[in-house]
C-alpha cells in the first residue's frame, strides 16, 4: 500500500521562482521564434501582392478603362494609354502615384452594392443588414505615416494624421515602418467622422479573399485597438468608427430601419456574409433606400432637386451604344453618328438623360427603354455611369417601390434553420 | 535444473566489500548469460525453505528488478525477455512464487507478493496467467488455511490492484477479489494481521470497484464493513480504514450521501481523541470531500453542461465541521515554524479550513469571526496564535467585498501583532499579511485594502520585521512578494510602491545576507521576492535602481568565484547561491530588454556579465548551471548580433550542455539557448551550425535522453534554419529523415494516455516548426530542395488535422506550415494543393476561431494557397 500523498499546507508557499523564470523564459522563447517566422512570413506577403497575378481585386484591369475615367482634362485620355501604369500595382505602390494616375487607380478599388430590385432569398440567414450613414464613400488608405482619403471617383478627400497602423508620423511599436492599411468608410460631414463600413487590408493582411463575415470580425477586434476610434488629437485627426452591423433576421433589420444611430442614416445595406471584397458592382452586397430612411430616395440632378422625369447617366460606347457600368455593360439605347460627330463625344463620355416613363417596360423581369432624351454631358466628378440595378431601382421606387414591409415579410419568423415547409396533410 | 546460488547471494551480503564486489559480478555475469536459468534459479531459492532466510529474501529482490526497473526504455526490456522466455520455466517460476505465500518465513512471504505482482503486471493486462486470481482465492476459502498463509494471500492480491489497471480485470475477478477482502476484514473470524492486511489490500483495489458501489447492498455492505474497521481497537487497523475512507472520498463522492452522518460522527471522534496519525487522516477525508466540490464547482464554470452532481456535503456539515477544524488550530505543537513542511493537527486542520473557506465562500466567515475575535487577545500565544491562523486560512474563497471591511478594520491589528513577544504569533501574523495581499490586493480592484495612506505604515512594519527571526522573515518576504505582484500592471504611468523600492531591495539584499541561520530557504525567499519586484516594478520610473541592482549583483556573483572550495559542501553552497544570483540577472535582462531606451544598459555592462556567466560555467567541471544558461539566452536576446564576439569562449558550455542528458533541464534549457543565439545572430551562427546540428542529431537517437527535450530540438531545427537559410542545405539529408521518423511515430502513440496526448501534440508542433523554418530559410533560393518532401508533409499535415486531441498550437503550426509551403514551393504545391482539398475545411474552421492568432495566420495561409491555385 503506497503512501497517500501528503497534502501540502496552507502555510507553505506553493510558489516556485525557478519554475517560474523557466516558464517565463519558455514564453519568451515561443513568441521570439513565432515573431521571428511572422517577419519571414511578412516578407513573402509583400512580394505576393507585389507580383502575383492572382490577387486581381488589386490590379489594374485592361488599359482600356483607363480611358473611360471622367476627368477634367479628357484631351490626355490618349496619353494615359501611352503612359498606363504598370499592370500590377498594390496599395503601396499605388499611393506612391500623383495626380489622375492615382484617382483612376483608386476609383476602381471600392466594391460597389448593386441596389436591391428584388429580395434574395435566404436573407435571414446568408445576409447581414445595417444603416447606411449619409455621406461620401471612400477609400482610407494609411501608410508610411499618413493616412488619405480618395472618394469614389478616387479624388483625395483628406490628407491627414491618423491612428490607423502608420497613419502618422509617430513612433509605432506595434508593426513596421511599411505596415499599412486600407479601410472602405463613408465621411459623415455633420460630426466629421469615418464610419467605417468594411476592411479591406490590415497591418499587411490582405482580406480581399476573406468573407464579409471575418472582415467584419476583423474590423470589430481591430480597429478600435489601433485607437482610430478615439477623439480627434494632434496626431489623430479625425474620428473613426464601426458602425453597428445586424443579422439580417426580423430584430436585426428592424434595428438597422428603425434605432435611431449616431448619424443620419442614408438607406440600408445589405452584405452577404460569404461574400469575398470584390472591387465594381457585386449582387453580393445590395442597397436599398425609402422616405423613411433615406433623404436621397429619388435620385436628384444637379441643382438637389427631384426632377420630374426619372434621369439617368450613361457611358458611351466606340460604336455609340448607351451603356451601363455594369460588367458585362447592359445597354440601353444608342446615339446617331451624326449627333455623336457634331456633339464631339467620345467614347467613355457619360452623358445624362430623361426617360419617358410610358417607353418604360419590364419584359420578362428586365427592364426596357424606349425613349432616352439627352439633357447634358454628365458632372465631371463622376467616374461611373449608373448601374442597371440603379435606374431599375429608381424606375421602381417611381412607380411600385420595394417596401420594408415586403423585405420583412420574406423573413419568416421562429423558422428553425434548414427546415423546408411541409405541407400537413389535414383530415387524412 | 535451477542452480545452486545460495552462496552467491551470501556473499554479495557480505560486510566485506571485495568479496561483495565479486559476488555482484558473479550474479551479473549469469543474468547476462543465460537469463532464464537465473530466474528459475532465484526462484527456486526463494521458495526453498530449508534455505537462510537472507538468502531468500536477495534471491526474491534479484528478482523483481529483474522484471521491472524504474527507467521506462528499461522496463520495457525487461517485460519483452519475460514475456519471450520459454513457457515452461515461466510456470515453474510463478508456481514456486504461490508456493511461497505459505512459507513459515514472512520475509520470503512478503517478497514473494511483491515479485508475483511483478508478474502480474506483465501477464494480466497481456490476458495470461488468469488462473492467478483462482489461486489466490482458493487460499482465502480453503477452510484449513493458515493465518500467515491468509495474510500473505490478501497482501498479494493488494500488491497485483497496484499493479494493474481495472481494465485488466474480468468483472467476476473483480468480484471475487473484493469479497475475498472483505471477509478478510471481519473481526469475529480473523486475526488483527490477516484484517490490516484485508483493509490494505481493499485501499488497492477500491479502483476496481466501481460496479460495486453501483449497486446499493454490495455498496452498503463495503461501507458498513469500512466504517467497523475504522472503530477496530488496533490503531494501525484504524488508519488503514480511514485512509481507504479518504480514497472512496475522492473515488465515489457521488455515492456517499446515505453514510455523511455516520462518517461525520466517527471522523469527528478520531480528529477530538484519537492518534495523531489516525486524526490526521480524519481531516484528510474531509479536505479530499472539499477538493471534489471545488472540482465539481470550477468544472460547472467552465462548462454549461456535463458536470458531476455536486452534493453539498461541506455546506451541510459546516455548522459542525468548522468549529471541529478551529479546535484543532490550537493544537500546536512547540517550535513547529522552525521546521519545512511541518505537518500537524494544527496545520492539517488550517489546511482544511481554507479548502472549506474555497468550497462554501461568504458563508464560513460569520462562523470563524467570532473565534477569531475571543482568541486573538489572550494571553496564551496558541490562542493567539490560531486565531490569526483561522483568519489567514479563509482569506482565499469569500468573495472581496465580504472580506475587505474585515481586514480594513484588523489590518492595524495585524501590524502591530509583527511586535508581539511569541515567534510563532509573528509568523503566522507575517504569513496572513502576505494571504492579505496575495487575494485582497490588486492596483486593478475596486476593493484593494492598500491605499496611499496606508502604504507606507505597512512597508515601515514590513521593513522593521524582515529583520526578525529567520521563520519570521521569511514569511515577510513572500508578504513583500505579493505586495509587489499586486502592483503589476496598474496604472502604467506611475506605481504607488516605487517611492519605497529602494529601501525594499536594500532590505531583501541585507536579508540574503544574513549569517544567523542556516537554513537555505531565508536567502532564496529573499532574492526570489527581488525577482518578483524587478518583475512588476514600472520599468519608467525604476530602470536607474535596476541598473544599480544589475551592477550589485554581478558584484555578488563575482565574490562566489573567490569563495574558498574545500568541500563538496563548500561547492554545493556556491553552486546554490550563483544559482540565485543568475537567476536575479535573467530576470533583469528580460525586464530591461523590454524597452528600447533601457536595453542600452544591457549592452553597456554586456561584457562583463558575459565574463561572469564564463567563469560560472567554468567553475563546474563536467555540468553546466542551468540558470546560468537561463541568463544567458535572455543576454543574447537582447545583445543581438554583438553575441557573436562571446560564441567562440562560450560555444564549449553549450555543447556541454546539449550533451547533458542526466539533468534533462539542462539539456532542455541549452536547446532553447540555440534559438535565442539563432535569433541573435542571423547567419554568425552558421561557424558553429555543425556541431550544433550533428549533437541534436545524436540527442534525437539516444533512447535515454527525456523525451521531453525531443519537440523543442525539432522546433530548434526550424530556429537554425530560418538563421543560416540556404546553408541548411547540408543537414537536410540527415534532418529530414529525423523529421520524418518523428511524424510516422505520432501516429503510434497512444491516445488513451494524457501525457502521451500531451506528448504527442508538443512533438507535432515540434515537426511543423522545423518545417517552416526550413521552408522560409529556403524560400528565396533553395525552395526546390524541398518538393520532393511537399507530398509527405501534406499528408502529415492531413494526418495531424483528423487526429481530434491535436490542441490549438498545433493547429496554428499546422495551418501556418501549410501557409509556409505555398509560399515557398509556389506552383509546385498546386496539383498536391488540389488532389488534398482538406485545407478547405481547416482553414474554414481557423478563421471561425476566437483565437485571434490563429484566425490571422489562417487568413495569411489562405492567401498563400489561393494565390498557388490561380497560377
Amino acid at each position: 500500500m503506497p503512501q497517500p500523498e501528503v497534502r501540502r499546507s496552507i502555510k507553505r508557499s506553493a510558489v516556485s521562482d525557478q519554475q517560474r523564470r523557466r516558464e517565463l523564459a519558455l514564453l519568451r522563447q515561443t513568441q521570439q521564434r513565432s515573431d521571428s517566422q511572422n517577419r519571414a512570413r511578412r516578407l513573402a506577403s509583400s512580394v505576393f501582392t507585389l507580383s502575383s497575378s492572382s490577387s486581381s481585386d488589386l490590379i489594374l484591369p485592361d488599359k482600356g478603362i483607363l480611358t473611360r475615367a471622367a476627368d477634367s482634362e479628357e484631351h490626355e485620355a490618349h496619353l494615359d494609354e501611352s503612359v498606363a501604369p504598370a499592370r500590377e500595382l498594390n496599395v503601396v505602390q499605388a499611393s506612391k502615384l500623383k495626380g489622375r494616375e492615382a484617382r483612376q487607380w483608386f476609383a476602381r478599388q471600392l466594391m460597389l452594392p448593386e441596389w436591391m430590385i428584388d429580395i434574395p432569398p435566404k436573407l435571414d440567414r446568408d445576409w447581414y443588414v445595417f444603416a447606411r450613414p449619409a455621406g461620401n464613400r471612400c477609400f482610407v488608405v494609411s501608410s508610411n505615416g499618413t493616412t488619405i482619403s480618395r472618394l469614389r471617383n478616387g479624388s483625395v478627400l483628406h490628407h491627414f494624421p491618423s491612428s490607423l497602423p502608420n497613419g502618422s508620423r509617430t513612433r509605432d511599436s506595434s508593426g513596421p515602418a511599411s505596415s499599412y492599411c486600407v479601410l472602405d468608410c463613408i465621411f459623415h460631414e455633420p460630426d466629421q467622422t469615418y464610419y467605417v463600413i468594411d476592411m479591406v487590408c490590415w497591418r499587411d493582411y490582405s482580406l480581399y479573399d476573406c468573407t464579409a463575415e471575418f472582415r467584419f470580425f476583423w474590423l470589430n477586434s481591430k480597429l478600435a485597438e489601433s485607437g482610430a476610434c478615439n477623439s480627434p488629437s494632434t496626431y489623430h485627426r479625425y474620428r473613426f468608427s464601426v458602425v453597428p452591423i445586424y443579422d439580417c433576421n426580423q430584430a436585426g433589420l428592424h434595428a438597422a430601419y428603425s434605432t435611431s444611430m449616431p448619424y443620419t442614416k442614408d438607406g440600408l445595406l445589405f452584405f452577404n456574409k460569404h461574400a469575398h471584397y470584390q472591387t465594381g458592382n457585386t449582387p453580393l452586397a445590395l442597397v436599398w433606400k425609402d422616405n423613411f430612411c433615406s433623404q436621397y430616395f429619388l435620385d436628384t440632378d444637379s441643382q438637389g432637386l427631384v426632377p420630374t422625369q426619372q434621369q439617368v447617366v450613361l457611358e458611351m460606347q466606340e460604336d455609340g451604344k448607351l451603356t451601363t457600368s455594369d460588367d458585362p455593360p447592359v445597354e440601353f439605347g444608342s446615339l446617331e453618328v451624326d449627333f455623336i460627330q457634331k456633339s464631339e463625344f467620345r467614347a467613355g463620355n457619360l452623358l445624362r438623360f430623361a426617360i419617358k416613363d410610358e417607353s418604360v417596360r419590364v419584359v420578362d423581369g428586365k427592364l426596357e427603354i424606349g425613349d432616352l432624351q439627352f439633357i447634358s454631358k454628365s458632372n465631371r466628378a463622376r467616374a461611373f455611369a449608373d448601374s442597371y440595378s440603379k435606374v431599375f431601382f429608381q424606375y421602381a421606387a417611381r412607380h411600385s417601390p420595394l417596401k420594408i414591409e415586403d423585405i420583412a415579410a420574406s423573413i419568416l419568423p421562429n423558422l428553425p434553420d434548414d427546415s423546408p415547409i411541409v405541407d400537413v396533410e389535414m383530415g387524412s | 535444473m535451477a542452480m545452486e546460488i545460495t552462496q552467491i547471494l551470501l556473499a554479495a551480503q557480505s560486510a566485506d566489500g571485495q568479496i561483495r564486489t565479486v559476488a555482484e559480478e558473479n550474479l551479473k555475469q549469469f543474468q547476462q548469460q543465460n537469463l532464464p536459468l537465473f530466474i528459475h534459479s532465484l526462484s527456486t531459492e526463494l521458495s526453498s525453505e530449508h534455505k537462510p532466510p537472507e538468502s531468500r529474501r536477495l534471491a526474491g529482490l534479484i528478482l523483481k528488478n529483474s522484471l521491472d526497473a524504474k527507467d521506462a526504455a528499461r522496463r520495457e526490456e525487461l517485460t519483452q525477455s519475460w514475456v519471450s522466455m520459454d513457457p515452461s520455466i515461466k510456470s515453474q517460476v510463478k508456481e514456486s512464487l504461490l508456493l511461497t505465500l505459505a512459507s513459515l518465513v514472512s520475509e520470503a512471504r512478503h517478497t514473494s507478493c511483491q515479485v508475483i505482482a511483478k508478474v502480474a503486471s506483465i501477464e494480466i493486462p497481456r490476458r495470461e496467467w488468469q488462473e492467478l486470481i483462482v489461486k489466490l482465492l482458493n487460499n482465502m476459502t480453503q477452510p484449513d488455511s493458515p493465518a500467515p498463509l491468509k495474510q500473505a494471500t490478501l497482501e498479494a492480491l493488494g500488491y497485483v490492484c497496484e499493479e494493474i489497471s481495472p481494465q485488466d480485470l474480468e468483472q467476476e475477478q473483480v468480484n471475487a477479489v473484493l469479497t475475498a477482502v472483505v471477509q478478510g476484514m471481519n473481526q469475529m473470524e480473523h486475526s488483527s494481521e490477516v484484517r490490516l492486511a484485508a483493509v490494505k489490500a481493499l485501499y488497492n483495489a477500491l479502483d476496481f470497484a466501481q460496479a460495486n458501489f453501483e449497486n446499493e447492498t454490495e455498496r452498503n455492505f463495503i461501507m458498513k464493513v469500512v466504517c467497523e474497521t475504522a472503530m477496530a481497537k488496533e490503531p494501525e487497523i484504524r488508519q488503514a480504514s480511514l485512509e481507504c475512507l479518504v480514497s472512496i472520498a475522492s473515488t465515489y463522492y457521488g455515492y456517499l450521501e446515505p453514510y455523511m452522518q455516520t462518517l461525520f460522527n466517527l471522523t469527528s471522534n478520531a480528529v477530538r481523541g484519537d492518534q495523531e496519525p489516525i486524526a490526521l487522516q480524519a481531516i484528510e477525508f474531509w479536505s479530499s470531500i472539499c477538493d471534489e466540490e471545488i472540482q465539481i464547482q470550477e468544472e460547472s464554470e467552465e462548462e454549461d453542461t456535463g458536470s458531476s452532481p455536486h452534493s453539498n456535503f461541506i455546506n451541510q456539515a459546516l455548522p459542525v465541521l468548522v468549529p471541529l477544524m478551529l479546535e484543532t488550530l490550537l493544537k500546536q505543537e512547540e517550535d513547529q515554524d522552525q521546521e519545512d513542511g511541518v505537518w500537524n493537527l494544527s496545520m492539517a486542520g488550517g489546511t482544511c479550513l481554507g479548502l472549506i473557506a474555497r468550497t462554501v465562500g461568504d458563508t464560513i466567515v460569520p462562523l470563524v469571526m467570532p473565534f477569531v475575535e475571543s482568541n486573538i487577545t489572550k494571553g496564551d500565544w496558541r490562542c493567539r496564535e490560531a486565531a490569526t491562523f483561522a483568519f489567514g486560512s479563509i482569506l482565499e474563497g469569500p468573495s472581496v467585498k465580504k472580506l475587505a471591511p474585515l481586514v480594513h478594520s484588523g489590518l492595524e491589528f495585524l501590524l502591530n501583532a509583527m511586535k508581539d513577544h511569541s515567534s510563532h504569533v509573528k509568523d503566522t501574523t507575517a504569513w496572513t499579511l502576505g494571504r492579505i495581499f496575495e487575494f485582497l490586493h490588486s492596483a486593478s480592484s475596486e476593493y484593494s485594502v492598500l491605499t496611499a495612506a496606508n502604504l507606507p505604515r505597512i512597508i515601515a512594519v514590513l521593513l522593521e520585521s524582515i529583520r526578525d527571526a529567520p521563520n519570521v522573515a521569511e514569511k515577510v518576504c513572500g508578504a513583500i512578494y505579493f505586495l509587489a505582484q499586486g502592483y503589476e500592471g496598474g496604472d502604467s504611468s506611475s506605481s504607488l510602491l516605487t517611492p519605497y523600492l529602494g529601501d525594499i531591495v536594500t532590505a531583501l539584499l541585507s536579508t540574503a545576507d544574513r549569517a544567523d541561520t542556516s537554513n537555505p530557504r531565508l536567502r532564496s525567499s529573499a532574492y526570489e521576492t527581488l525577482n518578483e519586484l524587478v518583475r512588476c516594478s514600472n520599468l519608467r520610473e525604476t530602470s536607474s535602481m535596476v541598473a544599480q541592482l544589475l551592477l550589485e549583483i554581478m558584484n555578488r556573483l563575482s565574490k562566489t568565484l573567490e569563495l574558498q572550495i574545500v568541500s563538496s559542501d563548500d561547492r554545493e553552497k556556491q553552486s546554490d547561491l550563483q544559482a540565485l544570483l543568475c537567476g536575479v540577472l535573467q530576470v533583469i535582462i528580460q525586464k530591461l530588454s523590454n524597452s528600447d531606451e533601457t536595453s542600452s544598459i544591457i549592452n553597456q555592462y554586456a561584457d562583463q556579465m558575459m565574463i561572469l556567466f564564463l567563469q560560472v560555467f567554468a567553475c563546474r567541471s563536467s555540468t553546466v548551471h542551468e540558470e546560468a544558461m537561463l541568463a544567458l539566452g535572455a543576454l543574447a536576446y537582447a545583445t543581438g548580433p554583438q553575441f557573436a564576439k562571446y560564441m567562440q569562449e562560450f560555444y564549449k558550455y553549450l555543447e556541454m550542455g546539449l550533451q547533458n542528458f542526466e539533468e534533462y533541464q539542462v539539456c532542455s534549457i541549452s536547446v532553447g539557448v540555440v534559438g535565442d543565439i539563432c535569433r541573435a545572430l542571423d547567419d554568425k551562427i552558421l561557424p558553429y551550425c555543425d556541431g550544433i546540428v550533428s549533437q541534436l542529431l545524436k540527442n534525437l537517437s539516444d533512447p535515454v535522453l527525456h523525451r521531453s527535450v525531443k519537440p523543442p530540438i525539432f522546433s530548434c531545427f526550424g530556429d537554425i534554419a530560418l538563421a543560416i537559410g540556404e546553408h541548411f542545405e547540408k543537414y537536410i539529408p540527415y534532418v529530414i529523415p529525423m523529421l520524418q521518423g518523428a511524424a510516422d511515430h505520432c501516429s503510434e502513440l497512444s491516445p488513451d494516455d494524457d501525457d502521451m496526448q500531451e506528448y504527442g501534440n508538443q512533438l507535432r508542433r515540434g515537426i511543423f516548426e522545423a518545417y517552416s523554418g526550413i521552408l522560409q530559410g529556403f524560400k528565396s533560393s533553395k525552395a526546390a530542395l524541398m518538393v520532393p518532401h511537399a507530398n509527405r508533409l501534406l499528408k502529415f499535415i492531413e494526418a495531424v488535422v483528423s487526429d481530434k486531441f491535436r490542441d490549438e498550437e498545433v493547429t496554428k503550426a499546422a495551418v501556418a506550415v501549410l501557409g509556409d509551403l505555398a509560399d515557398a514551393l509556389g506552383p509546385n504545391t498546386k496539383v498536391l494543393l488540389k488532389d488534398h482539398t482538406f485545407h478547405v475545411e481547416l482553414l474554414g474552421e481557423c478563421i471561425q476561431s476566437d483565437n485571434d492568432q490563429l484566425k490571422e495566420t489562417a487568413v495569411w495561409t489562405q492567401g498563400m494557397i489561393q494565390r498557388v491555385l490561380v497560377s
